[in-house]
């Protein structure tokens, strides 16, 4: 076991919207490095918990701490310019180019982003440089999300927080997007948690996977323990999912 | 079609002026509607208060809003100081501008509820400060339709600028009231045209603008921009003070008698070496309180107006003492100066076609109220409203079967054409005659002697020169040579301008 400070910790964090709790009392150490999956059903709290890394949610109670120090200690814009955030909605600036969506990050900061850079962070997500100047509108979704994930990786960060990064993509384009960002997480040494409601994706890309469940942490397992049976009903319930379906793929190719 | 191209022609210092009131008030309203519609996009409260504001205002008749910024002004002067201007230009630029502010509003409003949720969300999840994300986001993604809010704002200020002269600014109304009244249709037609052709061309440039956003083109949105910012700047440049002194101002209500007596007096006035001005069109109200605060230097009025409306009497001590009353009491009070009467009489009247008084058997307003159950009354827009009816209608028990109200020149045409059966004329008119009417007998003197007055301000009062000036007018004009002058300009063939029968009654009158 390291002893080195956790990228990400949570102590006792709560939140409640209303009379619904979405986070209860949640503490919860993510090491430098890792791949960490949140999965769990609608309303499980797993997009909760993740936004209050960077403070798109303030919590109720308790806190938050990235390499030991309270994320409420740090001005909240400036503390999400150092990490890489990617979402469903995309959300790229539909009047900036993709040059200059990519570049957002670092500009707010007042750092000009050097033409290169942009070219290498394309290729990082196997895209030509020649998308530079090209506008939101004329790219597909899974182009689109390609940026996303470009622009979130811009500033260098240590860390990359997917809310559903690959949720509205279709099956090839999300499998391809899937294992590139595995790739560089790996070549640039990020700590990513991902929220995802697909158990299968997953098992396949993370090192870590937790399962929540009306706002608390069910199971937190490997996927290797998972696939031999770790773990509570809920978790099981979702991983027999993907196990069935490869089951009855293979039953049918034989 | 050349009458109108000449009218058109003598429109440009009251298009130029017209395109300044119109700009300063669009700049003044989104100046106003940018940081209220942030402020709203912040707070929903705040959205339904503006907007609730800005609608409220919209159900405000452009005229009555107009108007009502003469007693706002006049009320704030305690504040500011008696230099506050309360006619002209200022009551005008307010007004308008608040006319302008919901368009504006309604659309950043609405532009911000329907932004992508996650545009937003990626604002602030690529670290945006509020003010980053209005700058780089929420301005640039609204700005098509701020612009389309602009472009409608523009129009409706250009349409609205028109009832401006009814507040004494110069505007291309001055043309339409004045055409209006004198049934010039040349003059009223290149009125509209003029301020219709420029309503087209702002909303085109503008568009352009809105295009430029849209479609991120920059060559359209500074295009645009520069060609109508040109336009202005030409406006005011045509406008700049070429005279050093302050000129004359002559007012005057919005009828033909007034529009000519204040030609006669402007032409007096500069013959005599002074730079002159004319307020045209003014609403009767605005007449009196524009004049003791010496924003214009001249009118004209009547004794039995100012007697009921300034003094609020409604009893009739006789014709002299009437008149020696009002000019102590406008010293006293006003500090305006009385300098005479002009020597005739422009008195409300009831007035019916001849052969329809003999056919009912009617001479006296007391034959009139035995039958007005029966007969509907026509008056112009204030007649109503005014003491003098009401002191009438009372003293007689007049119960008219229904009353319409029609600006002065329809109101003859509706006697004429059968659509009122008695009007409140004004006994110096030349369509009496004309027209074959028949003045009704007041014989209980109900309604009040009407002398007209040639009222100086108490600024202008101070000037010896201007006093002389003007003193040949006194007591020169008979009602008849009012008549004949007022006739001139008020028939359908051979119509003069005001100007020529101001000139051609300054003849008979031996100026």
């Amino acid at each position: 076991m390291t002893h080195a400070v956790p990228a990400i910790s949570f102590r006792e964090t709560t939140k409640c919207f209303g009379q619904v709790t979405a986070v209860g009392n949640v503490s919860l150490d993510i090491e430098d490095g890792s791949f960490v999956a949140l999965v769990g059903a609608s309303g499980s709290g797993k997009s909760t918990l993740m936004k209050m890394i960077n403070r798109l949610v303030e919590p109720d109670s308790g806190c938050v701490l990235i390499d030991g120090q309270d994320v409420r200690t740090v001005f909240a814009p400036e503390l999400r310019r150092t990490m890489g955030y990617v979402f469903q909605g995309i959300g790229l600036f539909p009047h900036l180019t993709v040059a200059e969506n990519i570049a957002i990050g670092p500009r707010l900061s007042g750092t000009r982003l050097p033409v290169e850079r942009i070219a290498d962070l394309l290729d990082g997500v196997e895209l030509d440089k020649s998308y530079a100047a090209r506008m939101p509108h004329e790219l597909s979704g899974g182009q689109r999300q390609r940026i996303g994930v470009a622009r979130a990786l811009a500033a260098d960060p240590k860390l990359l927080l997917m809310d559903e990064p690959f949720g509205a993509l279709d099956p090839v384009t999300r499998d391809a997007l899937g294992k590139r960002v595995r790739a560089l997480h790996d070549r640039l040494a990020l700590t990513t948690v991902m929220v995802t409601h697909d158990m299968a994706e997953a098992l396949l890309l993370a090192d870590r996977v937790l399962v929540m469940e009306a706002g608390t942490i069910v199971t937190d397992c490997t996927p290797r323990e998972l696939l031999s049976g770790k773990g509570c009903t809920t978790a099981q319930e979702l991983v027999a999912v993907p196990r069935d379906q490869a089951k009855a793929l293979a039953d049918l190719a034989s | 079609m050349s009458d109108i191209m000449i009218a058109l022609f003598g429109l440009g210092d009251k298009l130029a002026s017209h395109v300044l009131l119109a700009a300063a008030a669009l700049a003044l309203g989104i100046s106003v509607a940018l940081p209220l519609a942030v402020w709203a996009s912040r707070s929903p409260p705040v959205a339904k208060i503006v907007l609730g504001f800005a609608s409220l205002v919209q159900t405000i008749p452009a005229l009555a809003l107009l108007a009502l910024f003469f007693p706002i002004l006049l009320s704030l002067r305690v504040v500011f100081g008696e230099g506050l201007p309360t006619l002209g230009f200022l009551p005008a630029l307010l007004a308008l501008a608040l006319y302008a502010l919901l368009p504006i509003l309604r659309n950043s409003v609405t532009a911000r509820e329907h932004m992508a949720a996650g545009v937003l969300e990626a604002a602030d999840g690529v670290g945006m400060t509020g003010w980053q994300k209005l700058r780089l986001v929420e301005a640039p993604l609204a700005a098509p339709y701020i612009m389309a809010g602009i472009r409608t704002a523009a129009v409706w200020t250009i349409g609205a600028a028109t009832l401006s002269t009814t507040i004494g600014q110069p505007s291309l109304g001055d043309a339409i009231f004045a055409g209006l009244q004198t049934q010039n249709w040349a003059l009223v037609l290149a009125g509209c045209i003029a301020s219709a052709g420029l309503a087209i061309i702002a909303d085109t440039l503008l568009g352009a603008v809105e295009r430029g956003f849209a479609e991120r083109k920059k060559w359209l949105i500074w295009g645009g921009a520069a060609i109508a910012a040109l336009g202005v700047i030409t406006a005011a440049w045509s406008l700049r003070d070429s005279s050093d002194e302050d000129p004359i101002v002559i007012g005057a209500k919005s009828f033909s008698e007034q529009y000519i007596l204040a030609q006669l007096v402007g032409k007096q006035l500069e013959d005599a070496g002074y730079a002159v001005e004319y307020r045209d069109g003014l609403g009767s109200a605005v007449v009196h309180n524009a004049l003791t605060s010496s924003e214009i230097d001249i009118s004209f009025d009547y004794t039995g107006t100012l007697w009921t409306n300034q003094l609020k009497r409604n009893d009739n001590p006789g014709r002299e003492v009437i008149y020696d009353t009002l000019v102590e009491w406008e010293r006293e009070t006003t500090g305006t100066l009385v300098l005479g009467k002009l020597g005739f009489e422009n008195a409300y009247a009831l007035a019916m076609r001849q052969d329809r008084a003999e056919e009912l058997g009617i001479t006296t307003i007391a034959d009139l109220a035995r039958r007005s159950s029966q007969l509907t009354v026509g008056g112009d827009v204030e007649f109503f409203d005014r003491p003098e009816w009401i002191a009438v209608r009372d003293a007689y028990g007049l119960n008219f079967e229904r009353q319409r109200n029609f600006t002065t020149t329809f109101m003859y045409d509706a006697l004429t054409g059968g659509e009122a059966d008695v009007i409140s004329a004004y006994t110096s008119d030349g369509r009496i005659v004309a027209d074959k009417l028949m003045i009704i007998e007041d014989t209980k003197g109900a309604f009040p002697s009407y002398d007209a007055l040639l009222m100086v301000s108490p600024e202008a009062a101070q000037d010896q020169k201007l006093i002389d000036t003007l003193s040949p007018l006194i007591g020169a004009i008979s009602v008849d040579q009012m008549r004949e002058a007022n006739l001139a300009v008020d028939r359908l063939d051979d119509k003069q301008s005001p100007r020529d029968a101001a000139a051609a009654l300054a003849t008979a009158i031996g100026l």
